[in-house]
This record gives structure tokens, C-alpha cells and sequence, in this order.
């Protein structure tokens, strides 16, 4: 990202004495006081009027929340005691420490990371192989590419959970299609060993999101390199693992982070299909949920910042882990970014 | 050359097995389709099936049919009609819409052409929100806005739309700007144009695809919204329809689980129609942001 702002930059120093000679041969005589044409220094005025919506959000929907929420994190805030005069008490890093001996919140943490762990890589790789399938140039590409990518649209709605419930509930679709195998799940929603595992099958259910973006990621893998490997006796699965891949791996990186991000923060299938508790048995009791029942069910406001907090950093810190290894197998063409 | 031509029996038969390889591939394609689709087709047929015949049922067409469940769905629950949720949802949407295209594109504007102290670290501040978990600021926000007496109010759910702290869009519209050559900007200024005359009569009108697809999305993710609703909507009659449907839910052991399908499924409708007229270029919208990140 810093990267595409410090290309932009560059493209900026270029062209602006061009336009600088531009406006030089147009000869124009500059109107008085408006200070138009090369005077980029005087840019701020309207800069910041432009900007005005955005800086105000910033300051008073974002920044500012933030740091309430990180001195909430230190108190003991519930709703009330905004409402008494001598407002919460600063309770030192008490909320964290009684934090990891919840087993509560250590269960919460454990279903997030049980999805996380196994939803993202399903997901990439479903999408990986579909975009390769699609990636062929048959007859109907664009048919195809707009179906696989449907679900992506719907599928963190209420409604599709609701659907995705009754498709996983005991002698629902899944579990008697289940069962001619002679597999008995009694119901995936009633099962708490099982149940986490109908979130991550919806998680992966949007696949099409990635496959979209690898799908533009693979057209843009020259025809003529795998031609010449073609040449050189290499296979399709040669050809994919040592061109394509490669080529591709700023698109996978990418898709990575946003779908662990995104994973990290799942909330509405979670709550409509354990009916709000995370249910049976905490087995569905995911990160987001328990912040949730915190926040606005106890009312527990400091407790909950001092969870989000924490959620801020463990996602800021896996990104910047993810950000780490790109080094060393991400492949950036030379003019690209 | 001609002895390098091969034979027309050869040819007869590569034609063939390439069109073999194509049907494989076709109907391979078909198949997995279809199962991730099964759960669109079951709500299909599910919606017309009899309230208590639906779970345990795999098939896609019903055996009876019946349009009660639409009729309970369309009753409402909780003495509201359905209709009023669904009004409530299209009026959250739409102004997120107006929200999003207005202030959005003012800071792309200013993010994209203007010069101006800040500008790369406030850039970077915007970009990095893309990564900020939302529930660190729902809390602080809550509280805010309770104090204000705005909680069970739009206003919550609506003004991050219209101050631009949609940062997904902004980046979009900042992309799509930095594509548009400066000459233009550059003559219109020459003919004594402003900033804002540039941005409303040259670039805007330009920028349309890139609004189109902020519209669309942002219309379709608001629609689907449930966690702000969740927290600060209470009464009924101002619940959009995710929440409403969260009631059938709850309302579901007094058994009115035909109405729940039928109205999971009239949820999905307006996303639905989105997709079948603006398809290609959600879908290249969805492509381009990805590759540009």
C-alpha cells in the first residue's frame, strides 16, 4: 500500500513540470489572488475543504472512538456509569488479566482461531482451483464467473444463515444426505463437535470473492511463458506450479490478508444460527459474539473495549506477520507496484 | 509446409476430443454449480412448500404446493406488515447510497488531485481503516450516540456513510481518478474553471463507473447489514429487514418456520435483482479492486 501511494508520487513529480510547461505555453494571464495553474502550495484550502466529510468521520467516528474505547479498556465501565458524576474507575490492566482467566473468553478465542485456521486456507484453495478451471477460456466464461460468484453477495446475510440452519439441523438436507454414507451427525446445529464446522462450510460457501480476484490475477499471466513451457516438455501441474503460481502469488498474498481479516470479525451466521448464544454447549461461541454478549447483554463496556482492543491488535499483529513472510515468497514483477 | 500438414482424418479427430474435453468440462462444471447453488434452490422450493414439511425434505420442487408461507412472511410479525421492514431497508440503503457517492467522492478528489500537507499520511490513516476491526469503535460509539439520545435512529447506521468513513470506496474512487488524464483537469482550469466546477463538471461525469459500482456495493452491504441494526434499532417498526427476520428466528418454536423461509427468501430478492442487471460489473469491480490493492 505504501508502495502504490509512493508510485503515485512518483508519477506526480513527473508529470508536474510538464504541466508546468503546459500552462507556461498557454500563455494565459493567471487571474489575481486565486493563485491557479502550478501553485500547488496553495492546494490546501481546497484540499482540506474536499477532505472536510472525511477528516471530520475520522476524527469523531474513528480516531476518537478509538482512543475512548482504549481508556475504557482500562476502567471498569458499564452503561450506568456514564450516568453517575465520578464516571468509571480506572481499574490498571485489570479487564486483560481477567480476561485470559475467563474460560469463557479462552473458549470464545478457540473458536475464532478453529475457523480462522481452517476456513481461510479452504476458502483460497477452493478458489484457487475454480479460478483455474474457469481460467481456461471455455465457452461461457462470463456466465460462469458471475455464478460461482453469487454466493459471495448473500452469504453473510441473516437470510442465508437462516437457510444454512435448516439445511444443517437434524434430519435437515445435509445430515440425511450424510447419512446414506452412514454418517450420523444427529444434526450439525445440536452437535457441538460438528457445529463450528457448518460456519466454516458457509465461509468457504463464499468462495467467489478470491476466486474473482485470482481469476484476474491468472489472465494477466502471459500467454507466452506458458506456451514456452509448454515447449519445454513441462505439464499442466508443472506449468501451474512453476509459472502461474509464482506469477500469481501478489494475488494470493493479497487474498490472504483480507480473508483473514474478514474471518477474524464473522458475527451475523454465528449469532443467527445459535440463535444469539453461540450454542450447543459455547461450541459456536465465536471471538466477535462474546464481545457482543459483553458489550450490550452485561453491559460490560470496559471488559468488551478491553476485548476489542485486543482483537485490534492480535489482527494488526498477524498482519504485519503475514506482511513479514511476503518477503520471502510473494513475487513482485519488476514494474508493477 | 504442405508436408507438415496434418492428414483431415487427424484433424477430424483432435476436433473431436478437443469438443470431448469441452463437454467434460462443461458438465464438470455444471455439477459443481449445482451443489454450490443447492441451498438457493432449496429456499426456492421451500418457500412453497407446507410449513411443516420443510426440514427433512431434500428434493428442490415440492411435492404440494402452497403460498401460505408468503402470506405468513408478508403478514409481518410483531403486528408490523412487512412491507414496513422492507421500506426501512430500502430507505437505510438508499441514503447510505447518496452517503457514500457524495462524500466519498469529495475525498477522492482531494485525495487524488490536489496537493496539500498531510495528504500522504492522511492517505495512509484512510488505507489502514480498511484493516480496523469495527467493533473497536461500535462500543465508544454506542455510548456516543446514546448520549445523544440518537440510539433507535438512522442516524447511527447513516452518518459514516455521508462523512466518507467507508474507506473502501474512497480508495476505489481515487484509483479510478488517478486512470483519468490530468490535461483534462488542466484545460478546464486554464478555462478559469475551480476546483469544485472541475470536479462536479469534468471529472464526475467521468468517474461513473466507479460510482456506479460504490452505488451498487454499498447498497447490497447495507442491505445485508446486521450488527449496527442489532445494536441500535428497538422498536419494531423501524427494524430493516435483517432484523426482522431475526424475530422469526426467535419467533421460530411458535412455529412459523414457512414464513421464516418465505421471508429469508423475499430478503435475498433485491440483492438477487441487483446481480442479474449489474453482474459484469459488480463482478469487475470486485476484480479490479482486488488486483490494485
Amino acid at each position: 500500500m505504501t508502495n502504490g501511494t509512493a508510485v503515485a508520487r512518483a508519477k506526480e513529480r513527473q508529470t508536474a513540470p510538464a504541466r508546468k510547461a503546459g500552462a507556461a505555453a498557454a500563455r494565459k494571464p493567471r487571474k489575481a489572488g486565486l493563485g491557479r495553474g502550478g501553485a500547488e502550495a496553495n492546494q490546501w484550502r481546497p484540499g482540506y475543504l474536499f477532505l472536510s466529510p472525511w477528516i471530520l468521520g475520522m476524527a469523531f467516528l474513528t480516531i476518537g472512538p478509538m482512543l475512548i474505547s482504549l481508556w475504557l479498556s482500562f476502567t471498569d465501565a458499564d452503561m450506568f456509569t456514564f450516568v453517575t458524576p465520578g464516571g468509571p474507575d480506572w481499574i490498571g490492566l485489570d479487564n486483560y488479566t481477567r480476561m485470559v482467566q475467563d474460560p469463557i473468553f479462552l473458549q470464545s478465542v478457540k473458536v475464532t482461531l478453529t475457523y480462522v485456521v481452517i476456513m481461510v486456507p479452504l476458502e483460497l484453495v477452493v478458489a484457487l482451483a475454480v479460478a483455474m478451471l474457469l481460467s481456461q477460456g471455455r465457452r461461457g466464461m462470463g456466465f460462469y464467473r458471475s455464478a460461482f460468484y453469487a454466493p459471495s453477495l448473500i452469504g453473510a446475510s441473516v437470510g442465508m444463515a437462516i437457510v444454512w440452519r435448516a439445511l444443517f439441523s437434524s434430519d435437515g438436507v445435509v445430515d440425511s444426505t450424510l447419512s446414506v454414507f452412514g454418517i450420523h451427525t444427529g444434526g450439525w446445529i445440536g452437535n457441538p463437535s460438528v457445529a463450528v464446522g457448518m460456519l466454516i462450510l458457509l465461509g468457504v460457501w463464499q468462495f467467489g470473492a478470491p476466486m474473482v480476484i485470482f481469476l484476474a490475477g491468472l489472465t494477466q499471466v502471459p500467454k507466452e511463458l506458458l506456451e514456452a513451457a509448454e515447449v519445454d516438455g513441462a505439464g499442466a501441474w508443472r506449468r501451474f506450479t512453476h509459472v502461474s503460481l509464482p506469477l500469481i502469488t501478489p494475488v494470493i498474498f493479497f487474498n490472504l490478508v483480507l480473508e483473514t481479516i474478514r474471518a477474524f470479525q464473522v458475527f451475523t451466521a454465528a449469532f443467527i444460527i445459535s440463535n444469539g448464544n453461540g450454542g450447543p454447549a459455547r461450541s459456536t461461541l465465536f471471538y466477535t459474539l462474546h464481545l457482543y454478549h459483553r458489550a450490550f447483554e452485561d453491559l460490560r463496556m470496559g471488559y468488551a473495549s478491553a476485548m476489542a482492543w485486543l482483537l485490534v491488535i492480535v489482527v494488526g499483529l498477524i498482519t504485519m506477520l503475514l506482511f513479514r513472510t511476503a518477503r520471502g515468497w510473494v513475487h513482485y514483477q519488476g514494474d508493477q507496484r | 509446409m504442405t508436408a507438415t500438414r496434418p492428414r483431415p482424418a487427424a484433424v477430424l479427430s483432435r476436433r473431436n476430443r478437443e469438443a470431448l474435453k469441452s463437454a467434460v468440462w462443461h458438465v464438470v462444471a455444471l455439477l459443481v454449480l449445482f451443489v454450490l447453488l443447492y441451498p438457493l434452490f432449496w429456499l426456492l422450493g421451500a418457500s412453497f412448500t407446507p410449513g411443516h414439511d420443510i426440514v427433512g425434505r431434500n428434493a428442490v420442487i415440492p411435492e404440494s404446493w402452497t403460498l401460505d408461507n408468503y402470506r405468513s412472511a408478508l403478514d409481518g410479525i410483531g403486528r408490523v406488515p412487512a412491507w414496513v421492514f422492507f421500506r426501512n431497508s430500502i430507505v437505510i440503503s438508499g441514503l447510505s447510497v447518496v452517503g457514500v457517492l457524495v462524500s466519498c467522492s469529495l475525498a477522492a478528489y482531494a485525495f487524488a488531485r490536489l496537493r496539500f500537507p498531510g495528504r500522504t499520511l492522511m492517505f495512509v490513516l484512510m488505507l489502514s481503516t480498511l484493516l480496523l476491526p469495527f467493533h473497536v469503535i461500535l462500543i465508544p460509539q454506542y455510548i456516543i450516540f446514546n448520549r445523544l439520545g440518537l440510539v433507535d435512529t438512522y442516524v447511527p447506521l447513516l452518518l459514516g456513510k455521508f462523512l466518507a468513513a467507508e474507506a473502501f470506496f474512497v480508495f476505489l474512487m481515487v484509483q479510478f481518478l488517478r486512470g483519468l488524464p490530468r490535461e483534462l483537469d488542466e484545460a478546464a482550469r486554464i478555462d478559469g474553471a475551480g476546483h469544485f466546477r472541475i470536479f462536479a463538471s469534468v471529472l464526475l461525469p467521468l468517474m461513473k463507473p466507479a460510482l456506479v459500482t460504490s452505488a451498487i456495493f454499498t447498497f447490497i452491504w447495507s442491505w445485508n447489514d446486521f450488527l449496527p441494526q442489532l445494536v441500535y434499532l428497538q422498536s419494531f417498526e423501524k427494524f430493516p429487514v435483517p432484523l426482522a427476520l431475526r424475530l422469526f428466528v426467535d419467533a421460530e418454536r411458535a412455529s412459523d418456520f414457512g414464513g421464516m423461509i418465505a421471508m429469508s427468501l423475499l430478503s435475498l430478492i433485491p440483492v438477487g435483482l441487483f446481480f442479474l442487471a449489474f453482474q459484469r460489473l459488480i463482478v469487475q469491480g470486485m476484480a479490479t479492486a482486488g488486483l490494485k490493492g
